[in-house]
Formats: C-alpha cells, structure tokens, sequence
C-alpha cells in the first residue's frame, strides 16, 4: 500500500538530490538548470500528493501553473545559457564568477 | 522759530547725491562734470550749514531733535535716522563741510592728472555724506553707521593707488586697527542699550543719573561702575577713529593716500569724529572719574611721545601726520579733564590749521613732482610764496603762537589742566607742557627744510619738455624742471584755510570755552569745571594774548623754536651730531618705539600662528579626523563584506538554503508561524 508519507519521501528525496545539483555541480551551467527544474518538480510531487490525500483540487491546479512556469523559465534559461556560452566561450560554473565583488 | 527737516535733509543729502552721479556716471559726465557736482553739492551744505549755525546762534532756533525715518523695530528696540542738531553740532557741520570744500577746490589741482579723478571726487563726497551723518546722529546707532562710513571711505581712499603694495598693506592695517576700537565701541552701545533700553541720546541722557547704583563684574568679584563700563568701552572706539596710544599705528601708514585725502579724512575730520563723541556723551563721562582719567592718560602719553617720533621724520606728510597724533592727543587729554569745550574748541582750529599745513605739504609735493622727502628740498620759498606763507600761518598756528587759532585753544587746554585735580593730571600736565617743546620743533624743522636753507635737489638742464614724464624719480632730490607755484585751485583753499587759522580764536573763545555756546550739549558737573575756575580770569581774548606772552608755554614753544632755528637754518651739522650723540634714542623715535614691529610679532604673526594651531590641531586633527574616519570606517566595512560577494551562483543558492533551513529551524524550536 502507497501511502502519503511514500509520496512526501520520494518529493524530499528529489529536492535534496537537486539541492546537492546546485551544490556539488563545478562543471555545467545546463545541469545546474536541470536541478533547478528537479526542484520544482519534487515540490509539484508534493502538491499532487496533497490534493490526492486531502482531496482538494486546487493543489493539481497549482501543479499546472509550476509546470507552465518552469517550462517558461527554462526556455529563458536556456536563451541566457545560449547567450553565456557565446559570450564567454565556457559553460563551466566555476569559471563564472563576474558577480565577484 | 525751528529749524525745517528740509533744510537738514538736504545738507546731508546734497553730498551723497553728488557723489553717487561722480561714482555711478563718472564716465558719462567726465572730469570736469564729476568735480563739478559734487563741489556743488558739497557747496550746498556747506552753506546751509552756515545758515544752521546762524539760525541756532542769532536766530534764536531751538535745538533740533527728531526722528525723520524708522529704519527698523526689533523688539522694544527702535532704530530710527534721526537729527540732533544743537550748537554743538553745528559747528561741526560748519568745520566738516567747509575744509571739505576746501578740500574738493584743491583737488581739482592736485588729482589734475590721474586717471581715478572721478572716483576720488565720489569717494569724497561720500566721506562728507557719512560724515555728517556722524555728527549730526541722535541716535547711537546713526553714529555707529556714520562711524563704519567713514571708516569704509577711510579704507577706500587710503588704499586710492590700489597697484602699490604699501597702500594696500596702509589700508587693511587702517582697518583692522579700527576693528580693535569698533569692538569696544559696539560692546560699549551693547551696554547702552542694556542698561538703558533705549539708543536715542536724549533718552539716555536723561535717565543717566540712574547708572550711579549700577555695576558690573568684569572680572569676577571685582564689580565696575557702569558709567566706567560704558565710558572706557565708547573711549576705544575712540582710540581707534582718533588714533590714540596703542591704536594709532594706522594714522602715520594712512599717509599712503593722496594728499587731500589725508587733510580731509586723516586730520581735519574723521579722526577728530572719537573727540566730538565723546564730548556728546559728556553726561555719561561726567559719571565716572576713572574713565576720564584713563582718557586723560592715554591722551597724554599719546600727545608727547607720538610728537617726539615727529622729530625724526623725514617724510614732510609723516612729519604732519605724527603733529595730528599729538594734537589729537591734546583734545584727548583735554576730554580727560572735563574740559569738552576745550576739546571741541581745539578741534575745530586744528581742523583749519592743520588741513591748511597738509594741503600745503601736498602744494610742495606737486611742485617737488610726488617727492616727499623733505632731505631733497630746501629753498622753496622764493618758488611758492603763497605756500610758504600760508604754511608759516600754519605752523605758527600749530605752535601755539599767542595770537594764532591754535594759541588759544592750546593755551586754553594746557591751563585747564593745570587747573585740575584729576588722577593723572600731574602726568598730563608735564606731557602737555613738553610736547609743545615738540610741537614747535618740528614744526619748525618742517618749515626750515622745506622752505629755507639750501636747496637740496637738482634741476636736471637741456630736458624736452615731453621726456621728463618718463624720467620721474629716477634719482632722489633730482627734478626736471624748477618747482614752481601751484595753480590757483590750489593755492585758493590755502589762503581761505589760512585766514580761520589766523584768526578764528579771536571771535570764539570767550562764547566757546567760557561763554554759553554750548548751552545744555556740554555736561560739566559742578566740582569738575575747570574751564568754569579758568573762566573767572578770563578777559578777552587780547588780556589772554598779551598774558600769553608771559606764560610757561610760550617761552616752551619759544625754546623749540630757538632750537629748530639754531639747528636746521644756521648750523645743520648739529643735527647730526646730536644725532650720532643719542644714537640709542634716536633709533627708538625713528622706529616709532618698534611697536609696529611688536603688534607685527605679537598680533600678526601670532594670530597666524593661533591660525596654524587651529589648522593643525582643530581641522585637520578633529574635524578631519572624525570625517575622514567614518569615511574609513564604511570603506573597511565593506572591504570586509565584499568578500562575501563571491560571485558563484552556488555560494549564494547554499545562503538561500542555509537561510531557509535556519528560518525553518527557528520556526521549529519557538513555534511560530
């Protein structure tokens, strides 16, 4: 039996695997998207869990506008990624660091 | 029977009016315009003046006492322009606007050639504007405007040749040396005002009787008499304007001016204005004995030892300038011992006779091409008779010389304080008595050099007439042509100013110094009148010459002019005998006691030193200190904080997290939502 606490796991699970991506990830800008977009995703697991449990729909609805959002926000990402690398010749994390004060 | 504003107004505004259209459309009018308006105006006062003076003394007008206009209220305190016009002040007015006159005539010829001739005709006529302003105030602040006034043209006309460094250097040293009086002068209103809430003279004169209880400490624990207080605070105002010991190193620089300027401004009137002050403040001074034997001291010391640098001098405008001091020091002494009429009396044949001797130093000057060094003359007299004429009445005058103006106002002020009991009249008494010793040798040492004796310049022969304008003071004592009499505009002031000198005492000393001229603008207290005990053997004024020929200071001026004549006409090798002979004394007069040198020492360069400490301790250490270092302190700050700022975008996501997870700590632990 799948039970609400299996679903809450699974969404802290994922939420810390995307938090150690932003952390641990040295190498690539586009991972680092991608655990931004695995971050949203494990909070939407969250949402759609709780409106099952609670029997409310207004969670799946939200799920519907994260989803939208997060695709608008990665097709921007991308755009500014697509822009960095031609500026910068690298998509290395640890080389970008012109916010240095 | 009174006397109209109209009238008054227009004496005082005549000379202003003149003197804005020669300042402000001088190159409109041109020279002879700019003269032109404002002799006329000076000529207008001039007259109504006179008119004044008649009307109060023949025409039985009252004493004139009003406000014409409020200047402005400030609390109870109600400044108005406003005329006090009684005898007394219209002799001033009379003595002001006439050597003024006289002034402006000369002028014509002595300014003929500069090119500031608009700008002095202005400035003037602007002295004589603020001038009678002073004199005619009834008010203690109209006086301290018409004393700034006169002050600023003072400044102005000194500093007239404003690309000499040394005229500039004479004029701020005027300044601020007026400065050191005004300060005293304005703290001694401040207390006028305090105490008698109130600047309108009538006023306080009438509530003067009460300042007998008041009191002051000054000094902690030791209470002053308020009369005291006031009348030692208003006499160093005086100090500065008259030019009294220690303030009166301005007077001898101011001699950087033109000529007529030091006649008008720096003899004849606006030093004279600290003696007609502290005459209209009689009834304050006659309340405290030890203000008036200050006065009475300091005018002492500064009518003998100012005299002796005199001596020394070989500057003939220096020569003159150290015999105001002296004269000044006179008419202070006489202040000092309740004879105010005397003063007032000496300052009005001073004026003739002493502008005429500076006009006439200014006519030698012309001729000698602006030579002023009296060691490069000798002999002018066959070349000037009219100045040397005028100039010996002069002399004559200023010596003391039974018959001339000056005999009878000196004599006068000399008797009156032999007469007194005074603290400090003994001291005066012998200074007096000595320095007219002084006063006749170099009196007549000016007039030996000058005017008798060898010539002691060259006529440089076989000069175009055009070239000698170049050649001006290439070598001292060495001219390019013979000095030859001024023209007539010069010689014309000397002549009208001779004839006062000559014989202005005659018909004024009896109602003056003894009579009632002065009616109620003069307080005397009963036991102080020593012209009142010197009145009770007075004669007329022939009883008083042919007495005079038998008293002390005849026979005093005599001996200095015996020793003038002895060494400067028949044996000039004398003089510099005496002079290798008291060589320590000589060098003491010749560098004026070295006070220059110590105000140099102690005022100038320790103001810039007090300067430098403020600079160094108070600027840059404290203000700059505390400025600079917050400064320091924010760029410190973040310096530190900048570190922080990595620019790697996972620092700051693990801040975010960090931030969360310790948000939600404190959520867990205290419960809150």
């Amino acid at each position: 039996m799948i039970t609400l606490s299996h679903y809450i796991v699974l969404g802290t699970i994922l939420f810390c695997l995307s938090v150690a991506g932003v952390f641990i990830n040295r190498k690539n800008v586009i991972v680092l998207l991608m655990a931004i977009e695995l971050m949203l995703l494990a909070v939407n697991m969250n949402f759609v869990a709780f409106s099952r449990f609670l029997g409310d729909a207004s969670g799946q609805v939200f799920v519907f506008f994260i989803l939208t959002v997060a695709a608008a926000e990665s097709a921007i990402g991308l755009a500014i990624l697509t822009l960095l690398f031609r500026n910068r010749s690298t998509i290395n994390v640890a080389e970008i660091d012109s916010m240095k004060g | 029977m009174t006397l109209s504003q109209g009238i008054l107004l227009a004496i005082v505004l005549a000379p202003l009016a003149g003197s804005l259209l020669a300042g402000l459309l001088g190159r409109q009018i041109g020279r002879v315009g700019a003269h032109t308006v404002t002799i006329l105006g000076v000529a207008l006062s001039c007259v109504l003046s006179c008119y004044v003076l008649y009307q109060l003394v023949w025409g039985g007008a009252q004493t004139y006492d009003h406000n014409v206009y409020t200047w402005f209220e400030v609390g109870r305190l109600s400044a108005s322009v406003g005329f006090l016009v009684d005898r007394l002040t219209a002799m001033m007015m009379v003595v002001v606007t006439f050597v003024s006159l006289m002034v402006h005539v000369y002028t014509i010829g002595y300014m003929a050639d500069d090119d500031g001739y608009q700008r002095f005709f202005s400035y003037i006529a602007l002295f004589t504007f603020s001038m009678l302003m002073l004199v005619m105030s009834n008010n203690f602040l109209q006086l301290f405007f018409g004393w700034e006034a006169v002050g600023l043209v003072s400044y102005l006309l000194i500093g007239f040749w404003y690309k000499r460094p040394t005229a500039i250097y004479a004029n701020l040293k005027a300044f601020m040396v007026n400065r050191v009086g005004d300060f005293g002068f304005l703290l001694g209103i401040a207390a006028v005002l305090f105490w008698f809430g109130t600047l309108d003279y009538a006023q306080v004169f009438q509530q003067a009787g009460k300042l007998e209880d008041l009191s002051l400490e000054v000094i902690a624990g030791h209470p002053w008499h308020a009369a005291t207080v006031i009348g030692i605070l208003l006499f160093i105002g005086a100090m500065g304007k008259s030019a009294q010991v220690p303030l009166h190193v301005w007077l001898p620089d101011s001699m950087e001016g033109p000529t007529p300027i030091s006649a008008l401004i720096h003899a004849a009137t606006m030093v004279t204005a600290g003696i007609f002050m502290v005459a209209r403040m009689s009834p304050l001074y006659e309340l405290s004995e030890t203000a008036l034997s200050v006065v009475l001291v300091i005018g002492a010391t500064t009518a003998l030892f100012t005299g002796l640098i005199g001596i020394v001098q070989n500057d003939i405008k220096r020569v003159v300038a150290y015999s105001t001091l002296s004269q000044l020091g006179y008419m202070t002494v006489a202040l000092g011992v309740s004879a105010y009429s005397g003063a007032v009396f000496h300052l009005m044949t001073h004026a003739f006779f002493k502008a005429l001797l500076f006009l006439g130093a200014g006519s030698v000057i012309i001729a000698m091409h602006h030579e002023q060094d009296m060691r490069y003359m000798g002999g002018l007299r066959k070349y000037m008779p009219v100045t040397y004429i005028t100039m010996w009445i002069g002399s004559l005058a200023l010596a003391g010389m039974p018959g001339f103006a000056g005999f009878f106002s000196k004599d006068a002020i000399i008797e009156a304080v032999g007469a007194s009991h005074r603290w400090g009249s003994g001291y005066a008494y012998f200074c007096v008595l000595a320095g007219v010793f002084v006063t006749a040798l170099y009196s007549f040492r000016l007039l030996y050099l000058t005017f008798h004796g060898k010539e002691r310049f060259t006529v440089k022969a076989g000069h175009g007439h055009d070239a000698h304008h170049d050649d001006h003071h290439h070598k001292p004592g060495e001219l390019a042509h013979p000095p030859h009499e001024s023209p007539w505009v010069v010689t014309l002031p000397l002549v009208m100013l001779a004839i006062p000198s000559l014989l202005i005492g005659w018909p004024t000393i009896g109602p003056m110094l003894f009579g009632d001229y002065f009616g109620r603008s003069i307080v005397v207290g009963e036991a102080n009148d020593v012209l009142g005990e010197l009145g009770a053997e007075f004669h007329g004024p022939l009883a008083m010459v042919l007495h005079g020929f038998t008293q002390w200071p005849f026979w005093i001026a005599f001996a200095g002019f015996a020793t003038a004549t002895y060494v400067y006409l028949f044996n000039p090798a004398v003089a510099d005998r005496v002079k290798r002979a008291l060589k320590p004394l000589y060098e003491l007069l010749a560098h004026k006691y070295w006070i220059d040198e110590i105000y140099y020492a102690l005022f100038a360069k320790g103001g810039v030193r007090l300067g430098r400490a403020f600079w160094r301790g108070g600027d840059a250490a404290v203000i700059d200190g505390a400025i600079d270092g917050s400064a320091a302190l924010v760029v410190r700050t973040a310096a530190a904080l900048r570190g922080l700022q990595s620019g790697f975008l996972y620092h700051y996501a693990f801040a975010m997290i960090f931030g969360l997870v310790l948000l939600l700590a404190g959520f867990w632990l205290f419960g809150h939502v």
